[in-house]
């Protein structure tokens, strides 16, 4: 029986399954964060293979920033009906309204690092007690060291030079009243690895995955979307381009790249050839060398 | 559609899992640099600002250590702390790197690493020939039973690419392996700062007729490294989905530890002892007509037999060993020690039991590999054999057959904390 050989996107679709089972399996509350972007679309389409043919046993859950791409929002309403899962969605414009946030000021204002404030709220009222992540460890050097099963204490911090160690494919979810988990079942993919994914699997992405004329402008030589709400600087001028999104986040932080990448083939092709990583157009990364970790630290996805 | 193109062969690419372990002046971090680099797999932005970090710190070269150094802490200190995991691919394999620290007190991260890996690189600088730590490495690979072995004798240039002195550590290193239990071993002069006979060969070292330490990473076959023979899926989880359309299943998720299943199979459910034959496999959401260690798969049988989480189906002429008693040998992580008659919850497969340790038989010495059955205490970083009896009886091989179902945990009930790792011998 020695003819089974077995690729590296299969290998690495039967560790997530692996690992969504051990959530349901050790978890009472565990939630999915769904951000209507390509890693959280591919989280929940292994999360319905890891429980087929029942549906899946955990919610999905927003943090809405309120300054989303429009076509994000309409592809999660969709997406959370056609599974049959349930749709929390928690919205940062209410913990700012309550007090418990304040909007940050000036011209890179930006409302990614309130979403913390958001979640931990939200995982303390509905006692989650795994909050399931698409982070990936190839994303950011903080997340290179983050486990699958990650501890968090009672104020929601990771403590990442006291993590417990993980051996072979054991999982120790073991944890007090108050304290959390979040989960990481798709840690050791890469961008790529999640495109090639996408193509093989013929799963569907919101449309600002792919080629668009939109209004931009340019901050510091990264590509922002026109919007409302954005405050632009002398010399900001709106310019239509041909952009898609390489990641989507909050828009007042998510760069666009420019691109003619009309279907899944083109990108994936462009994703192999690219010389910068997907966050290299984050502005939340570019505030300093450990932007990440220190977002980390307090809580953040 | 798929193009018959070379952007697309990652249809045919598989995955292979490597250690690295070395101390901060091997050139472990180099090499790492160079495969990351000369592969491609560095992109301008993280390069960009590792250069500009390296000069901020007013270093001569670009600091290639600093792409893997990810916490502050860790920058600060010019020292790894933790396991970190990095990932490249060539157009044949998709590469990922458990990066472990290499001084004596992270002993717990070696081996975290080695429990996945399909490979281990263990890094000899051709100056100073076998130390005490290539010693201690090779002996946590033989430990965590990792099925190859990569010795790179790094530095080359620096020993002016003599090829006696490559053979003299080769051959040094071949007197340690009857003590070890090293199966696939090869050997690679390489020098990591210049690149050679990393991915390229240069002339420098034209007596080595042998394949560069990507061609090996390429070539090592993989898909032989789960057990193939003794047939085990442990219960993760049960699928019933309450529905119309599926009124009465009832399907045992779980991911194959060892052989593989077929539709018809006799098995038998461990603990219970009850007998069934499989009438369904699934996987992603079809019926398959096998499937095989490593893939996570739904069981479903043809009678309705009481199975939960914990439980392992097995076939009837292949039974795993079943006992409460069992002797191991533990690496123990936490600055508590281990407690002689101490309780601990013990994890194996999905499986959960209450344990107590009854015998702390001896500790070892990985520097000298001698076993010392006179000193008993077991702090962290210490590999120890012991004896252990669970409140109910656990199904297991011995890690030498099968890594999955010979391995466990021990955690604190106190803290939750993973207090040790251990195999059953």
């Amino acid at each position: 029986m020695n003819e089974f050989r077995i690729t590296h996107l299969k290998e690495l679709e039967n560790e997530a399954i692996y690992i969504f089972r051990e959530i349901a399996a050790q978890f009472e509350r565990p939630t999915i964060l769904f951000s209507g972007g390509k890693d959280s679309i591919v989280l929940v389409h292994l999360a319905v293979k890891a429980f087929y043919p029942a549906n899946i046993p955990m919610p999905l859950m927003h943090i809405d920033t309120g300054h989303n791409f429009i076509e994000t929002l309409d592809f999660r309403d969709d997406l959370a009906k056609k599974i049959n899962a349930q749709l929390i969605v928690k919205l940062v414009q209410d913990s700012i309204d309550k007090g418990r946030a304040v909007e940050e000021k000036g011209i890179n204002a930006s409302r990614n690092k309130l979403q913390t404030v958001t979640l931990l709220d939200a995982i303390e009222e509905l006692k989650i007690d795994a909050a399931i992540g698409g982070g990936r460890r190839d994303e950011e050097k903080a997340r290179a060291k983050e486990r699958f099963f990650s501890h968090r204490d009672e104020f929601g911090q990771w403590d990442p030079k006291n993590q417990r160690p993980e051996l072979w494919n054991i999982f120790n979810g073991k944890k007090n009243i108050g304290e959390h988990f979040r989960v990481f079942p798709i840690s050791n993919w890469t961008e790529l690895d999640i495109w090639q994914y996408i193509m093989l699997e013929k799963i569907d992405i919101p449309s600002i995955y792919f080629t668009h004329k939109r209004e931009v402008f340019n901050r510091s030589g990264v590509w922002l979307a026109n919007a409302p709400f954005m405050e632009r600087k002398e010399g900001e001028n709106i310019e239509v381009k041909d952009v898609r999104c390489r990641t989507i986040g909050d828009i007042t932080c998510t760069g666009l790249t420019l691109s003619i990448a009309k279907n899944i083939e083109e990108i994936v092709t462009e994703v192999a050839a690219s010389r910068t990583t997907e966050r290299g157009s984050r502005y939340d990364d570019k505030r300093s060398e450990t932007a990440m970790e220190d977002r980390k630290k307090e809580g953040y996805f | 559609m798929v193009k018959n193109n070379e952007d697309f062969d990652y249809m045919n690419m598989d995955l292979l899992r490597f250690t690295t372990a070395g101390s901060v002046d091997d050139g472990k971090s180099t090499l790492i640099g160079r495969l990351l680099y000369d592969s491609k797999s560095i992109f301008e932005d993280q390069l960009d600002a590792i250069t500009l970090a390296s000069k901020r710190r007013g270093e001569e070269h670009i600091n290639l250590s600093l792409l893997t150094d990810g916490l502050k802490a860790e920058r600060e200190q010019g020292i790894t702390i933790d396991v970190a995991y990095r990932y490249f691919s060539t157009p044949k394999r998709k590469f990922i790197i458990a990066d472990t620290p290499g001084h004596i007190q992270y002993t717990r991260n070696m081996v975290t690493g080695a429990s996945t890996a399909n490979l281990a690189l263990i890094l000899v600088d051709a100056r100073n020939g076998v130390l005490e730590q290539t010693i201690r490495h090779a002996y946590i690979a033989s430990l965590l039973r990792i099925p190859h072995i990569i010795f790179c004798i790094n530095k080359m240039d620096l020993v002016e690419y003599k090829e006696e002195r490559y053979l003299q550590i080769c051959s040094h290193i071949q007197e340690l392996i009857p003590k070890l239990a090293l199966t696939d071993v090869n050997y690679i002069p390489v020098s990591a700062l210049l690149g050679d006979n990393i991915i390229h060969k240069f002339t420098s070292m034209l007596w080595y007729n042998g394949e560069t330490l990507l061609q090996r990473l390429e070539n090592t076959p993989v898909q032989k490294d789960h057990n193939q023979t003794d047939a085990r899926f442990p219960v993760q989880y049960i699928i019933r989905p309450h529905s119309t359309q599926f009124h009465d299943y009832r399907g045992y998720a779980g991911r194959i530890a060892g052989g593989f299943f077929k539709p018809g199979d006799d098995v038998v459910a461990m603990v219970s002892g009850i007998k069934s034959k499989i009438k369904t496999i699934e996987k992603d959401k079809k019926t398959v007509d096998i499937a095989y260690a490593s893939e996570s798969v739904s069981i479903t049988l043809e009678n309705d037999i009481d199975i939960s989480r914990g439980d392992m189906i097995v076939k009837c002429d292949n039974l795993p060993i079943t006992n409460n008693e069992t002797n191991a040998i533990i690496c123990w992580f936490n600055e508590r020690p281990l407690q002689l008659s101490g309780k601990y919850l013990l994890k194996h497969t999905t499986n959960d039991v209450k344990c107590i340790i009854k015998e702390i038989q001896f500790k070892m010495d990985i520097n000298s590999m001698e076993n010392d059955a006179f000193d008993k205490h077991i702090g962290m970083n210490d590999i120890a054999s012991i004896r252990i009896k669970t409140t109910k009886p656990i199904f297991f091989d011995s890690y030498n057959i099968n890594r999955i179902t010979g391995s466990f945990i021990l955690i604190d009930e106190a803290t939750n904390e993973t207090m040790g790792a251990g195999m059953i011998q």
